[in-house]
């Protein structure tokens, strides 16, 4: 945690070798296990960390999302070198509409408690999915095509692959969103989240507003979830507001709930056994012949509620075990 | 003028199905204080159950009273069963856990319901059974009244009154009254609180039976998702009326069933399901404990 730049130097120079390594298909997987990351982790901000129980997370990535595809049309990227750059203009966009529909949507709503917010966050990611559903210049019900993505470019005699700054970018803001919300709840705002989420009326009665603070944890969530959406519409090349339903939120919960809430390295985890697993169970589904993979989740779900309620990591970090290790051995 | 009547009676009889639903999220929060995300889901097995229960029979092209009652019962058994199930084996172990992690668990047995019942009936749509003849009854003033939206009324009505004496009027109820007003005291009174748990998911289970056969009976088209829309239009109504009240629970969804059926019939179908989120919204922000609910302050 101590070099955030050495750590993406490392996983980028991974990238090389994955790229020279894997067919298409593993690759396309690993972008998706990276965008469920960005997206379990920034969910666990609110949920894990902060204690709001969100139910409208794919609203957020969808708004992201299609701001970002949008913009992507309005400034049309330059094949070349400077490509990353341009992704990450259009990734920031996104993640700020989305964090502007996360302000809009959370400053009235995140008042309430538990079981409401739940429903309320559901609902409003219902609308926003409505919203797309019926805006005809970004495709309506048809989605939205065509969407710019990375290209293959050549430097001297060297061709940098498609996936390679597709990879590079992602994985870019798999480590910023870590650093940053690792960084965040080590600090006195990071305090006040925990501290609402531990006891509210005493948090409150310690002097933190505790409406204002939710609505931080909300907006930062939700510009994250819009990031996640930017590289998943420039990934994927295409949108549609049938992608962000309501299973997409659950997912989300999903992850969250089995790495831990309140771990950041069991929401990465869990973001990426959540992923592969449904590839891994795709023989399961051609021998049985029906989509056994939802109903296998929603019962790992039950049971991990009842039997592990904390989840993988509970609220610790990988290198706590690993500390705890050490001293015991030595 | 008959035009408003008339939408009127769609609105009441829309209204009592939604209540029948409402009544099940309401008795539950106000027992456990949960939102049974599931619930929904068990209406939706209800309309399954009477589906094939007509089809064993043989009575699905057979309308009549006798079958409506064999529907109904088929129906409040299943879910009673499936309620009390559901109780058993996935919210009794987490009694004292967190309430955050018995709300995922409600949604992980509602996500579970829904994708066995793609799995097991199939994702297309079934045709419900005809249970009643759709016929004008009598027309009073230019207002036709027919017999489903009737035969509607008359069994939410009937519903209500049973509803209403098990429990102002029986040993039973004065139990669930107590263990919703204080569950610890109400254990110290020699009540079994497990039981009376129990029964009430049973009661609430069998109340959205019979919504999900007057449903069916009403617009006959059922699949494995048909419980998350109307399902979340009763908790909103039920959150409308004031959670965990009873009277709130049915005048809310009457509110939302007239409101819904004006909607349609005056401004545009499309804006039907916005409504509803519209609603809670509204009623979140400005009165958050609902028409009839008493805004408590959290004590430490």
């Amino acid at each position: 945690m101590k070099k955030p730049l050495l750590a993406l130097i490392g996983l980028i120079f991974v990238g090389f070798l994955i790229d020279l390594s894997f067919d298409a298909f593993i690759q396309l997987t690993l972008i998706y296990v990276l965008i469920n990351m960005i997206l379990a982790m920034s969910l666990n901000l609110v949920s894990g960390f902060t204690g709001q129980f969100s139910l409208g997370h794919a609203g957020f990535m969808a708004a992201g999302a299609y701001a970002s595809a949008f913009l992507s049309t309005i400034f049309p990227m330059n094949p070349g070198p400077m490509q990353f750059v341009y992704f990450l203009f259009y990734a920031i966009a996104g993640g700020a509409v989305a964090g502007l529909a996360g302000y809009l949507v959370g400053l009235p709503t995140l008042r309430l408690r538990g079981d409401y917010l739940a429903i309320v966050t559901l609902g409003f990611g219902e609308i926003i999915r409505v919203i797309l559903l019926n805006t005809k210049t970004v495709g309506g019900a048809r989605g939205m095509y065509g969407i710019t993505g990375p290209t293959d470019f050549t430097l001297g005699s060297w061709t940098i692959s498609k996936f390679l700054i597709g990879y590079a970018h992602a994985i870019f803001w798999v480590v910023a969103c870590f650093v940053v919300i690792w960084r965040i709840i080590r600090s006195h705002h990071g305090r006040a989240f925990l501290s609402v989420r531990e006891d509210e009326i005493a948090a409150e009665a310690m002097g933190i507003h505790t409406t204002q603070t939710k609505v931080r944890a909300f907006v930062l969530s939700s510009f994250f979830a819009g990031v996640a959406g930017s590289i998943f519409a420039h990934y994927a090349n295409y949108l549609n507001p049938a992608s962000f339903s309501f299973n997409r939120s659950v997912d989300a919960v999903i992850m969250v709930v089995l790495g831990g809430m309140g771990s950041l390295s069991g929401s990465l985890m869990a973001a990426t056994i959540i992923t592969i697993l449904p590839e891994a169970l795709r023989p399961l589904q051609e021998i049985t012949g029906v989509d056994l993979r939802m109903v296998i989740y929603s019962l790992a779900l039950i049971l991990l509620m009842i039997l592990r309620p904390k989840g993988l990591m509970g609220t610790k970090e990988v290198n706590e075990f690993w500390r705890k290790y050490v001293r015991k051995t030595s | 003028m008959q035009d408003f009547i008339q939408h009127l009676i769609n609105g009441i009889s829309l209204g009592s199905i939604y209540a029948l639903i409402a009544l099940g999220y309401t008795m539950v929060f106000g027992i456990l204080q949960l939102i049974n995300f599931a619930h929904s889901d068990v209406y939706m097995i209800g309309a399954f159950a009477a589906y094939y229960a007509a089809r064993t029979l043989g009575i699905d092209k057979n309308p009549g009273v006798s079958t409506l009652v064999i529907l109904l019962i088929a129906a409040m058994a299943a879910c009673s069963l499936l309620g009390f199930t559901i109780e058993r084996l996935a919210y009794r172990p987490l009694r004292k856990a967190p309430k955050l992690n018995i709300l995922i668990t409600a949604i992980g047995v509602s996500l579970f319901l829904q994708y066995s019942g793609q799995v097991v009936f199939g994702a297309d749509p079934k045709v419900f059974p005809a249970v009643l003849e759709d016929s004008v009854l009598f027309t009073l003033l230019g207002v036709e009244f027919k017999s489903l939206d009737l035969a509607v009324l008359f069994v939410t009505l009937v519903m209500m009154v049973l509803l209403h004496l098990l429990i102002y009027h029986t040993k039973l109820g004065r139990a669930m009254r107590a263990v919703s007003t204080n569950m610890n005291v109400a254990a110290m009174m020699g009540v079994n609180t497990d039981r009376i748990i129990s029964f009430t998911f049973v009661v609430g289970s069998a109340l959205a039976g019979v919504g999900s056969v007057l449903v069916g009976m009403k617009y006959p088209k059922i699949d494995p998702l048909m419980g998350m829309m109307i399902g979340l239009k009763a908790f909103v109504a039920a959150v409308l009326g004031g959670i965990g009240n009873i009277a709130g629970a049915v005048l809310g969804a009457l509110i939302m069933g007239l409101s819904e059926e004006m909607v349609v019939g005056y401004l545009s179908s499309t804006y039907r399901d916005a409504l509803a989120f519209g609603i809670l919204i509204v009623i979140l922000i400005f009165r958050p404990a609902g028409l009839l609910g008493k805004g408590g302050v959290e004590k430490v």
